[in-house]
């Protein structure tokens, strides 16, 4: 009950941009690369927020931590996995690619083929069906019909 | 007294909505005259008890009558006129009641200009709509009584979250409704035609004006939307891919593909079939859209799961919904008669590839933002599906879609001719070149992705040009003969090219503000300045003031550049006490390339205080363009084939009537 009311403060403290600039790092190329890792990383107590611009008191906390890494020296690579051994897969905004997410990673590309396919598939049948040629009767028929037109 | 009158008018109302979903149905299928009769008058009544019960919530509100629950969680009695008003559909409950009297709006407005319709459609069609109705009504009546008395009656109201109080939010969910709800006119049209088992162009005709009017609000909405959080959330973004506005962008990508396979349906008519599953399947992402917002599923499922009443309803009615008009689909439309042939490469192919791109986005989104609810509910683990996922998904789409748009109005109907089109486009290519060179000279730093959008964006704008002079053989015929060509173009065709050239113009504005926004977060005391973007921003300080039911800090920044003043610009902080809330409004100063945007946050405990200043180059063209399109959409509606022919039709029955 606790998280939910918490959740849904939370929900509602949108305003005002994240970043504090106390919390900035002096070397403007260290600190870009916090900010597009930040931009990746869910603020895990917001609903679909990053940790970039929510200013909830844990995505400080995280992005503190990242800028903490930054300056040991990690790489972004290294960031992003610390902080993923700790909160999991859910911390990422980009789905990792393994057997729960193939249906995000695939699916697209799947419903397109399938539903390209399944046209390609009617267009042609209906185009065998309906540009069929004369049968000889047919063509008699025609001939009769059209000699018919020409001679009143 | 009054609330009770409302609440009696919506009870009142889904009896008119009862029998305006059965009785017609059934007279049509028994040909049955005076059954089928019973729809337009129901229609009309059903309008009246809504509109009742609406004004009468809407009275509740502007009189702060605190005896009604509704009021009290959503009003106060010094809050503004105008969100007095808008708080009338700024929370749930009041929020359906305007769903369904936009519904009954339309239902009245097909009973009223339906006059020209074969009696058994229109009265399938006020039918369809009637159910529709009941199954709101009943939903509202059983879970969601916007009337519900409160005994002892509060001092006062809690007021609105302050966030909605803005002018932009008031007026969002209006164009959202109109957006969704038009979409339901498309829908009764498809079932109606799945139960007549026969579409002719006749009935594109009629379906085609209600999907643009649907699809102009849906896009007007959107933008208000996004508008809304650029200003208001307070760091210059403006789409989160939040599952809030996913819910509403899904409808518009499914609307989209329809409002362009109903063009074949009418002009060719081919794709019929298909045209009638878009028009379920637009209309279900709308009911879905409205679910998942309503729900609160979003939050979480298991608040969800907590106090399920609601949700289960409305999943109740979406299966019922969805699932019949499917199940209805699946059975009538193989007996339908398929209509026209066309090559692969012709206007028809170009479209149907628009189609499948388009429909693929709208699933893309669709799979973004269920599967990890699904997910989530069956054990599976959570996951996170956030903006780099759609960016990942969304851009190879979307890529291949503008392409296209630049070639596919220049292909002829039925064979089309694509080298010819490729000839004509040359111009077009020389400006991707152009354009592609030119950013990467002047912003060398950005990502190449950006390049490829700057190029795209002058692609389709050049294309859709070089489209419409073609049209009028311009330069190659005496410009008094090109003029003559232009005024009887119909109003279609310039719809098309407007609406086109607003989608060039939003992309531009899109991969120019998301490559290229600077930023400039610090702490500032008055009179210290700081350059973003070669601007000079010099703080002046903060002042303290008082609004009508909340107070302000107002900051105050000079802009200048080369020396020269530019601009002032008053950032604000609000608290609104009622609520404990506080809200930032950003200042904003727009040049036509560019937005000037300054933020400020807390004081620093001494006469310092945090501030953002932001430069976000073209991010006023995202607006711009969405409002072309829209206005390209009501142009194209004016045209004269839904003008004209409705009432000439009617005059002629009435004359062999008296006859």
């Amino acid at each position: 009950m606790k998280a939910a009311l918490i959740a849904i403060a939370l929900l509602f403290a949108l305003p005002a941009g994240a970043v504090e600039p106390d919390e900035m790092l002096a070397d403007p190329v260290l600190e870009q690369r916090a900010r597009e890792i930040s931009k990746n990383l869910r603020c895990l107590v917001c609903q679909n927020q990053s940790i970039d611009d929510s200013n909830a008191e844990l995505a400080r906390d995280l992005r503190i931590l990242v800028r903490q890494r930054l300056v040991s020296g990690d790489t972004d690579e290294e960031v992003t996995q610390f902080v993923v051994a700790r909160y999991g897969d859910f911390v990422l905004l980009k789905p990792p690619f393994k057997s729960t997410t193939y249906v995000l990673w695939f699916g697209p590309a799947v419903i397109f083929t399938l539903a390209a396919f399944t046209l390609v598939v009617l267009q042609r049948r209906r185009a065998r069906v309906e540009a069929k040629p004369l049968s000889p009767a047919e063509r008699r028929r025609l001939d009769s019909l059209l000699d018919d037109g020409l001679d009143p | 007294m009054i609330p009770e009158i409302g609440h009696y008018a919506l009870i009142l109302a889904l009896f008119a909505a009862l029998i305006q979903g059965t009785l017609p149905l059934a007279g049509a299928q028994r040909a049955d005259a005076a059954w089928m009769a019973l729809a337009r008058p129901a229609a009309g009544i059903q309008f009246i008890f809504i509109l009742t019960a609406f004004l009468a919530l809407m009275h509740a509100y502007v009189t702060s009558d605190f005896s009604v629950l509704n009021v009290v969680n959503n009003s106060h009695s010094a809050k503004p006129l105008l969100y007095k008003i808008s708080g009338v559909w700024g929370n749930h409950e009041g929020s359906m009641v305007l769903w369904m009297l936009i519904l009954s709006l339309f239902g009245c407005a097909v009973a009223l200009f339906g006059g020209n319709l074969p009696p058994t459609l229109r009265a399938r069609v006020l039918a369809v709509q009637g159910l529709i109705g009941t199954g709101f009504l009943l939903f509202m009546l059983f879970t969601s009584n916007p009337f519900e008395r409160v005994f002892p009656a509060p001092l006062d109201g809690n007021d609105l979250n302050p966030l909605l109080q803005d002018p932009g939010l008031a007026f969002h969910p209006p164009f959202l409704y109109l957006g969704y709800v038009g979409f339901s006119m498309a829908f009764s049209f498809a079932i109606a035609a799945l139960i007549e088992g026969r579409v002719d162009a006749a009935w594109a005709r009629w379906v085609r004006p209600w999907t643009l009017v649907a699809w102009c609000s849906l896009t007007l909405g959107i933008a208000l939307g996004s508008w809304w959080a650029y200003y208001e959330l307070g760091w210059g973004g403006w789409w989160f891919w939040d599952p809030v506005e996913n819910a509403s962008f899904m409808p518009w990508l499914a609307g989209t593909a329809l409002l362009h396979s109903a063009t074949v349906a009418e002009k060719r008519d081919a794709l019929k079939s298909w045209t009638i599953l878009l028009a379920i399947i637009t209309f279900s992402l709308s009911l879905i859209g409205t679910f998942l917002v309503r729900s609160g599923v979003l939050t979480s499922v298991h608040t969800f799961a907590q106090d399920p009443t609601r949700g289960l309803f409305i999943l109740g009615l979406l299966i019922i919904a969805i699932g019949g008009s499917l199940v209805l689909y699946a059975l009538r439309a193989p007996a339908m008669k398929a209509g026209g042939l066309f090559a692969p490469i012709s206007r028809e192919g170009s479209l149907v590839l628009n189609n499948l791109l388009l429909m693929t986005a709208a699933a893309t989104v669709f799979l973004g933002t269920l599967y990890p609810l699904v997910l989530d509910a069956v054990g599976g683990g959570t996951v996170s599906v956030g903006p780099p996922y759609f960016t990942a998904t969304f851009v190879p789409l979307m890529v291949p879609m503008i392409v296209l748009m630049a070639i596919a109005p220049m292909l002829a109907w039925k064979r089309g001719d694509l080298a010819g089109a490729f000839t004509r486009l040359r111009l077009a290519a020389a400006v991707v070149v152009v354009i592609a060179l030119g950013t990467w000279y002047l912003k060398s730093e950005g990502p190449v992705l950006a390049v490829l959008g700057l190029a795209l964006a002058g692609w389709l704008f050049t294309g859709t040009l070089i489209e419409f002079s073609g049209r009028l053989k311009l330069f190659r015929i005496g410009m008094r003969e090109s003029l003559r060509r232009a005024a009887h173009l119909p109003r279609a065709t310039y719809g098309m090219t407007i609406a086109h050239a607003g989608i060039a113009i939003v992309v531009a504005g899109i991969t120019a503000s998301s490559a290229w926004q600077t930023e400039k977060i610090q702490v500032l005391r008055p009179g210290e300045t700081v350059e973003v973007a070669g601007y000079i921003f010099t703080f002046e300080g903060t002042q303290e003031l008082q609004g009508p039911n909340y107070t302000i800090e107002r900051g105050t920044f000079q802009v200048s550049r080369d020396g020269a003043p530019i601009a002032r610009l008053f950032p604000e902080r609000r608290f609104y006490p009622v609520q404990g809330r506080q809200t930032t409004e950003a200042a904003i100063y727009t040049t036509w390339f560019a937005d000037l945007y300054a933020v400020i946050g807390d004081a620093d405990g001494e006469d310092g205080r945090v501030t953002r200043l932001y430069h976000n180059p073209l991010v006023p063209w995202i607006w711009v363009g969405a409002v072309v399109m829209a206005m390209g959409g009501a142009v194209s509606l004016s045209d004269r084939r839904h003008r004209v022919g409705a009432p000439a039709r009617r005059r002629a029955a009435a004359a062999s009537a008296r006859a």
